[in-house]
């Protein structure tokens, strides 16, 4: 299918970058001298604690928060200065949360992805390619449904439909497997590497490091703002590190028949369950109202 | 075309084509009946006549021909005009607030506009005459529309209950000031001021439907133009912008068609409230809500739901021409009060 897809006019030069990006939000310093390459046929996964960053970094990217300092190159131009119609021909976005004021149906979301090619030759594969882009992320069953009936992770994978239905060549994705079941959350990120192969360059926001470990071709582990760690999955998801960043103990396995290594946080030994607790009566609550609240 | 478009195209040509033919029924029937009658085909013969194709058939009473050329053709033009303009206004002003029950009447457009209208009768602004109350009118309901958006909007959507206080509080504004004027103004000048706040057609002359006509045109056209950019804002406004709509242009456009369009409609025939709100409702409940549709359907629509309520209100009592206004406040009132029941149980609060 003709597409977007095309790699860029020199494969080394990054489809888009971050510059020494600081950010500050409501006074405090989210992003401090954040600097990332995003290349073509590159899976990048933005990893770390609760508010270390990560979104907000993909914000920047996506072109929704100016930072303060620094700044994001789009095909060696100044994001600040492309028009938004032609950055949205550039890259896609799936935000967490897939909100809609109206009750379009899913296909009708997912056309709205095709609204930067309006007007040139690309309109005309329209049709085929949101077909296509629903059953990448297996939502064709749902075309004809409304979108606010449909559950959360039928939400989440018609916006990811939708932006994939972009055809561009970066595609920025906010948590896009938080909403998902084990059997939806592979076959996204299958979907994903797929269309990495392709030839685009995506950057992901995820929790779940086993699926970055599995998944990802380069990690950039954010702390309080900053890149602590940058590199190949291996490198960068080590127990010594991720128990610094996190906080908490973490054990990292590799094991022979899994690509990539397996992140799983030290727990305790499990508490058995107290014996008889399915016998207990509950006690009964007086439906009768004490004299106290009885009005005269 | 696009997918979506092709699975209702049927329900869509059904729903377009009706509401032509209720249209135009509807002004045939309207410019009819009166103190003097004049049969639909007469009205039709005169029509057709007066666009140079004879039918061989007069308007058999004396009076009639004038009655219906300087009283009641007048009177239905408007009444198409403004409610096609306020049934798109209320389409603009929900994609705009991401909210279906954004209506210039509830928010507080409409009595803006009209205080805008009332300042230029009571102080006698005459100079540009139809056109002066109708740039007062469109100056008055901009003003509204620009500090409810302002003042109603967190993180690019409008709660419910801040929409609703926000339309009390503009329309507590707007209403000091049609009270000032009216206590300012002589005996004339107040029966005009209670013309603005029940809405009525009645008087209408040809100068009038002259300003209207371009001002709701134009308004309609520039809802047409972005009915699509309208469809993309409901992802919110940052996935609308990632999707390549510019926003922050869209905004500003859009608001100055709701100012344009209400303002219009309410500089000649007063605040007529709910028909913003109660149209395109019922027709997304048939169609659903891309606004390709949603707009020429509300055009008519609206047109359709003032001639019924024009007609209803010249004949339900005898030698009385009731308020327009308050007709589609009746109707407007307690459906507005079930919109809002049914959207707070849908989003689980009064948000």
């Amino acid at each position: 299918m003709t597409a977007p897809l095309a790699a860029a006019s020199h494969a080394d030069a990054p489809l888009m970058a971050a510059r020494a990006v600081r950010v500050v939000l409501g006074g405090s310093l989210i992003l401090d001298d954040v600097s990332l390459d995003v290349r073509a046929g590159e899976l990048v996964a933005l990893v770390g604690p609760n508010g270390a960053g990560k979104s907000t970094l993909l914000s920047v990217l996506a072109g929704d928060l100016d930072p303060v300092a620094g700044g994001v190159e789009v095909l060696g131009d100044a994001l600040a200065r492309t028009p938004v119609r032609e950055l949205a021909r550039v890259r896609a976005v799936q935000v967490q949360e897939s909100q809609l004021s109206f009750a379009f149906t899913a296909v009708e979301v997912v056309a709205m992805g095709r609204a930067p090619w309006r007007g040139t030759a690309a309109e005309e594969d329209d049709d085929a390619v949101v077909t296509d882009a629903m059953e990448r992320a297996d939502v064709a069953p749902l075309a004809g449904r409304r979108f606010p009936s449909l559950s959360g992770g039928e939400k989440a994978r018609t916006s990811f439909a939708r932006a994939i239905a972009q055809r561009t060549r970066v595609l920025l994705l906010d948590e896009p497997t938080a909403a998902l079941d084990i059997r939806h959350q592979e076959a996204l990120l299958v979907e994903v590497s797929r269309l990495v192969e392709e030839g685009a360059a995506v950057v992901v926001v995820l929790h779940d490091l086993s699926l970055v470990g599995a998944f990802a071709d380069r990690v950039v582990l954010l702390r309080e703002g900053r890149i602590r760690a940058e590199g190949p999955p291996h490198d960068v998801l080590t127990s010594a590190l991720l128990t610094e960043v996190y906080e908490h103990p973490v054990d990292v396995i590799h094991h022979p028949d899994y690509p990539g290594p397996v992140v799983l946080p030290v727990r305790a030994p499990r508490r058995r369950p107290a014996t008889g607790v399915h016998d207990a009566v509950p006690s009964p609550v007086s439906p009768i109202p004490t004299d106290q609240e009885t009005s005269p | 075309m696009s997918l979506p478009a092709r699975t209702s195209n049927g329900r869509v040509a059904l729903l377009i084509g009706g509401l032509a033919v209720a249209v135009v029924v509807l002004v045939v029937v309207s410019a009819g009946v009166g103190q003097l009658r004049i049969p639909p085909l007469e009205v039709l013969s005169s029509v057709l006549r007066k666009v140079g194709i004879e039918t061989g058939l007069p308007v058999t009473h004396p009076n009639g021909e004038s009655a219906l050329w300087t009283v009641r053709f007048p009177r239905v033009t408007l009444g198409l005009l403004v409610g096609a303009g306020l049934a798109v206004g209320g389409v603009l002003m929900q994609g705009v607030f991401g909210n279906p029950l954004a209506e210039p009447g509830v928010v507080g457009v409409s009595s803006g506009a009209a205080a805008g209208a009332c300042l230029v009768i009571v102080l006698g602004w005459t100079a540009m005459g139809e056109w002066g109350v109708a740039l007062a009118a469109f100056v008055g309901g901009l003003l509204a529309t620009v500090l409810a958006y302002l003042t109603a909007r967190q993180n690019g959507r409008t709660e419910v209950v801040t929409l609703v206080l926000t339309g009390v509080a503009v329309n507590a504004v707007a209403g000091a000031v049609i009270a000032f004027m009216t206590f300012l103004g002589d005996t004339q000048a107040r029966e005009e001021i209670v013309f603005w706040q029940l809405g009525s057609l009645n008087g209408t002359r040809w100068v009038q439907v002259g300003v209207a006509a371009p001002l709701i045109l134009v308004g309609i056209a520039g809802a047409a133009l972005v009915a699509r950019r309208l469809d993309l804002l409901a992802l919110g406004e940052r996935s609308a912008r990632h999707v390549g709509v510019d926003v922050e242009r869209l905004r500003i456009g859009v608001i100055v068609l709701v100012a344009v369009t209400t303002s219009a409609a309410v500089a000649f025939a007063g605040i007529i409230a709910f028909v913003g709100l109660v149209v395109p409702h019922v027709i997304r409940m048939l169609v659903g809500p891309a606004h390709r549709v949603l707009v020429p359907a509300s055009v008519l629509g609206g047109a359709v739901v003032l001639l019924a309520a024009d007609l209803v209100a010249r004949t339900v009592v005898p030698y009385a021409d009731l308020p327009i206004g308050m007709l589609t406040a009746i109707v407007g009132g307690p459906f507005f009060f079930w919109l809002l029941r049914r959207t707070r149980r849908g989003a689980g609060g009064w948000s």
